[in-house]
């Protein structure tokens, strides 16, 4: 069984239809892209996934449950991570907060225990600190920045600070909203190993949308080609290129 | 049943009024999203500046009137000159502290000037009442609701046919795609400002010309948030409808529900129905949901 | 000069007051805090105690609208629901102050989360323009429901006492205001330690992303007015205790207004900034006596300006402040702090 199953999403904002009949399913430990030209509706779909658009028809399964009308927190609380296109960090945070911030669900303290801090929050707190120093900290190489106020940072280490918060969710799928884009090559290229690294090391299934080819028939497993909200092609990064739908959505008709 | 029509037809003059002083509002926050928690105080300023010129200077109504409306259009301009233009950007509760702030300045201002005492104005209207089959109406309110209304028409036609109200509607509509077309957009939030402080300042002169005129007249300005809120923050028609609908719930529960509870209803009653309309329709009666995206 | 931070754990880097210097510091103060009732009289007493009170108000205020981002403009009636809570259960149930301070905070968080409870379907403005409604009934029900409250003529208690010891006095409630401070500092310091003040902080920065991280945005919400409305009911408890009555025209809109004044004077969303607000606003008018005193020996008619000089200096304050330190008195002094950290080398 796939760990996550979409099956006949339709969205539509009042007349528009931006998401039509699409289906796809994707594997545990896969990367898989979704591609399409701007407006394609790409976003809508991560949207839907995370619980931020609602749409009108379509299930959506998330390694077997529907989770198609619970709540977006409790969709993050499953194991769905995101980072976005426009970077969403908390602006009046520092970046260990923010990253802090991406562990909430798994943590337990409630508004007494914050209150009277001593014993348990401590403690929780101290447990916190240290597993994010060891394994997303470390692991991104932002330890330089950790106190640092998030709106102080270039662009592409924000993007980073962003990938760190959602490995804080501990997810089982992380969906990444055009990670490198904006960035230079040199910023691509370590956020690249940094995907490769998680998809490696912890076992994390990711579905990405990207702009840069290059880059995504470079790593991923599979890609889904959008175009005007229908879904055009599926396969692999090869399969994909020689699609003559794709190749009519993103060149234009030869007559 | 008499004395239902009697609170009714005040309902719907103190209504009137109320609508004009809420157009003030929704002009400002209509052009600039800015929630202007001074346009009681723009209101009280008006009323200040037609008593000094009516009976400090002995000037005649019409000039005094005019006199009003181009020292209300400067307050609004020096005001948005000075202090909001620097506030562009920033989060909701700086902006309405902002103005909070501007509120206390400009009553703290009124007082030094013109003491804490009552003025009232000299008489404006024929005193005579307007009799209406059995009805009786005050004719200080008759009058005022009339201004009122025609203040708040000419208001709706320059918004909807002037090129200047055109302007100001697109800006409105999109910053962006304004200033591409060649709108000057920082000419529009002046512009915004200038109107919303002049149909405040008309209002404060009914206002004041019906019960006189003290520096915390300006606390009249809060009920504003019941009409603007029920009628939607930006449109002209919501404003008229919801200063009436302010005015008549005013004016009923003040008939009625004072003499059981000992007065006070009368002033809290908008706020009850505020809040219960809310609860069913948490952007008011007329407001829309924005669509938020990431 | 004081430069350098060098820490040897995870633990080290969280406490709150991390280097030795801080602590030297904070040692001095309160050293300075238990001296101080010894050597001043009782017009200085009178305004440390309306400043503490004033303090635990603001750091109410401070976790709703500075750190959650939900303007309230209803502050003054939590307050003022705390005041009356504590009033009746002092007079009618013979309570001590100890057991009507926490009660108070209750009562008051009870209606708190009755106020916030709309914040699941509206924000920014509607919630902004509810509290206000919220200010408006409130002080409707102070003035006339006159079996509980007195009406306008309010209520009247006794001097309070602790564990049999009388604290009516100025000298006396110092203390328990001081005692109360603290711990109210330390708790709303505690809750920006822990995922609750993160989860906070998330929603006024960005509440859809904060949703999509996993958070609660109605709990959480209704945690900050449940906080919030629980300090400003501690506030009313020590206000009516401190004053010994209570009326309606001691929590007006007015009141709400100063509160907010108080946390942007000082620094919205920051603990400390709260605090420097909070003693701002409350010497700001005695200052301003001071100065018309001085000089109504020059201008006889000085002091009729004192009311309407106050209110316009009021609103200046805000006006100055956002124009200029939008992030208030705390980042000010975070900047002097900079300065002779450093000192005398310039960087």
């Amino acid at each position: 069984m796939a760990l996550l199953e979409v099956n006949n999403l339709h969205l539509s904002f009042g007349g528009l239809q931006v998401l039509h009949d699409v289906s796809f399913s994707v594997e545990k430990g896969e990367i898989y892209a979704i591609i399409g030209p701007n407006g394609a509706g790409k976003t809508s779909i991560l949207n839907c996934l995370g619980g931020f658009y609602h749409q009108q028809k379509g299930e959506i399964a998330f390694a077997g449950d529907d989770i198609s009308h619970i709540s977006p927190d409790r969709r993050a609380a499953s194991g769905l991570a995101r980072t976005f296109q426009n970077i969403a960090l908390f602006r009046g945070m520092t970046v260990l907060d923010n990253i802090k911030l991406g562990s909430h669900v798994h943590l337990k303290t409630g508004l007494l225990g914050a209150a009277f801090y001593w014993g348990g929050a401590h403690r929780e707190e101290m447990k916190l600190r240290d597993e994010i120093e060891d394994e997303i900290i470390d692991f991104l190489e932002i330890e330089h920045i950790r106190k640092q106020p998030v709106s102080t940072l270039p662009y592409g280490l924000q993007k980073r600070v962003e990938l760190a918060r959602a490995l804080a969710m501990r997810p089982q799928i992380l969906l990444m909203d055009e990670p490198v884009a904006g960035m230079n090559a040199e910023e691509t290229e370590d956020m690249v190993r940094f995907i490769l690294d998680i998809q490696e090391e912890r076992d994390l299934t990711i579905i990405i949308i990207e702009h840069d080819m290059r880059m995504i028939m470079d790593i991923s497993d599979r890609i889904m080609v959008l175009n005007f909200g229908r879904k055009i092609a599926e396969g692999s990064p090869l399969e994909v290129q020689r699609h003559p739908e794709v190749i009519r959505a993103y060149l234009g008709t030869k007559k | 049943m008499e004395f239902f029509l009697l609170l009714l037809t005040s309902g719907i003059a103190v209504g009137g009024v109320y609508a004009l002083i809420a157009l003030g509002f929704v002009l400002i926050y209509k052009a600039t999203s800015i929630i202007n928690f001074a346009t009681g105080e723009f209101m009280m300023i008006g009323a200040y500046i037609f008593y000094t010129c009516s009976v400090l200077v002995g000037m005649p109504a019409i000039p005094s009137f005019i006199v009003v409306m181009a020292g209300a259009g400067l307050l609004g301009l020096l005001v948005e000159r000075t202090i909001l233009r620097h506030m562009l950007g920033q989060p909701t509760i700086s902006i309405v502290m902002v103005t909070i702030g501007l509120s206390s300045i400009l009553t703290g201002v009124a007082e030094m000037i013109w003491t804490s005492d009552f003025k009232s104005f000299p008489p404006l209207f024929p005193r005579a009442p307007i009799i209406v089959g059995d009805l009786i109406i005050r004719s200080n309110l008759f009058w005022g609701f009339v201004v009122a209304m025609t203040t708040v028409a000419i208001f709706a036609l320059i918004f909807k046919y002037a090129k200047v109200g055109v302007a100001m509607r697109a800006t409105a509509g999109d910053q962006m795609a304004s200033f591409s077309m060649g709108i000057n957009v920082r000419s529009m939030f002046t512009l915004a400002w200038i109107f919303g402080a002049i149909a405040a300042s008309i209002g404060g002169l009914i206002i004041g010309n019906i019960g006189g005129v003290q520096p915390n007249l300006g606390g009249i300005g809060l009920k504003i948030f019941p009409v603007v809120i029920l009628g939607g923050l930006d449109s002209i028609g919501g404003a008229v409808l919801g200063g009436f609908i302010v005015g008549i719930v005013e004016n009923l529960a003040g008939g009625y529900l004072d003499p059981l509870v000992g007065g006070g209803a009368k002033n809290v009653a908008p706020f009850v129905v505020l809040v219960l309309i809310l609860m069913v329709r948490p952007y008011g009666l007329f407001g829309r949901k924005e669509i938020e995206r990431l | 000069m004081r430069i350098g931070d060098y820490k040897e754990s995870y633990a080290a880097d969280e406490a709150v007051f991390v280097t030795s210097t801080s602590r030297f510091w904070l040692g001095v103060l309160f050293v300075m805090l238990a001296i101080f009732p010894f050597m001043a009289g009782e017009y200085l007493l009178y305004m440390a105690n309306i400043t503490g009170i004033a303090i635990v108000a603001a750091l109410g205020l401070n976790i709703l609208t500075g750190a959650a981002g939900q303007i309230s403009l209803g502050h003054a009636a939590f307050v003022g629901i705390g005041a009356y809570t504590a009033a009746v259960l002092t007079n009618r149930f013979g309570l001590s102050l100890i057991v009507c301070l926490p009660l108070a905070g209750l009562v008051s968080a009870f209606f708190g989360v009755l106020v916030g409870a709309p914040s699941m379907r509206m924000k920014g403005l509607y919630l902004c323009i509810t509290t206000l409604a919220a200010q408006v009934i409130f002080e409707f029900f102070f003035v006339h429901w006159e079996s509980l409250t007195g009406g306008i003529r309010g209520l009247n208690i006794e001097p309070p006492t602790i564990f049999g010891l009388d604290v009516g006095s100025e000298f006396g409630f110092y203390w328990v205001t001081l005692v109360v401070v603290v711990i109210a500092a330390t708790m709303s310091r505690n809750i920006f330690r822990t995922r609750v003040g993160r989860a906070f902080i998330a929603i006024r920065d960005r509440d859809i992303s904060a949703e999509l991280m996993g958070i609660n945005l109605f709990r959480y919400k209704l945690y900050a007015f449940a906080v919030s409305s629980f300090l400003a009911g501690v506030a009313g408890c020590l206000w009516v205790n401190h004053l010994k009555s209570i009326t309606p025209e001691h929590f007006p809109l007015h009141e709400s207004i100063r509160y907010l004044a108080m946390i942007i004077v000082g620094g919205l969303g920051n603990i400390l900034g709260a605090i420097y607000g909070a003693i701002f606003m409350t010497l700001i008018p005695e200052v301003l006596q001071t100065i018309l005193k001085f000089f109504e020996g020059y201008f006889p008619q000085a002091m009729a300006y004192l009311y309407p000089l106050q209110t316009v200096v009021f609103g200046l304050l805000i006006v100055l402040f956002l124009v200029f330190e939008p992030h208030g008195l705390a980042e000010m002094w975070c900047r002097v702090k900079a300065y002779f950290r450093l000192w005398p080398f310039k960087h």
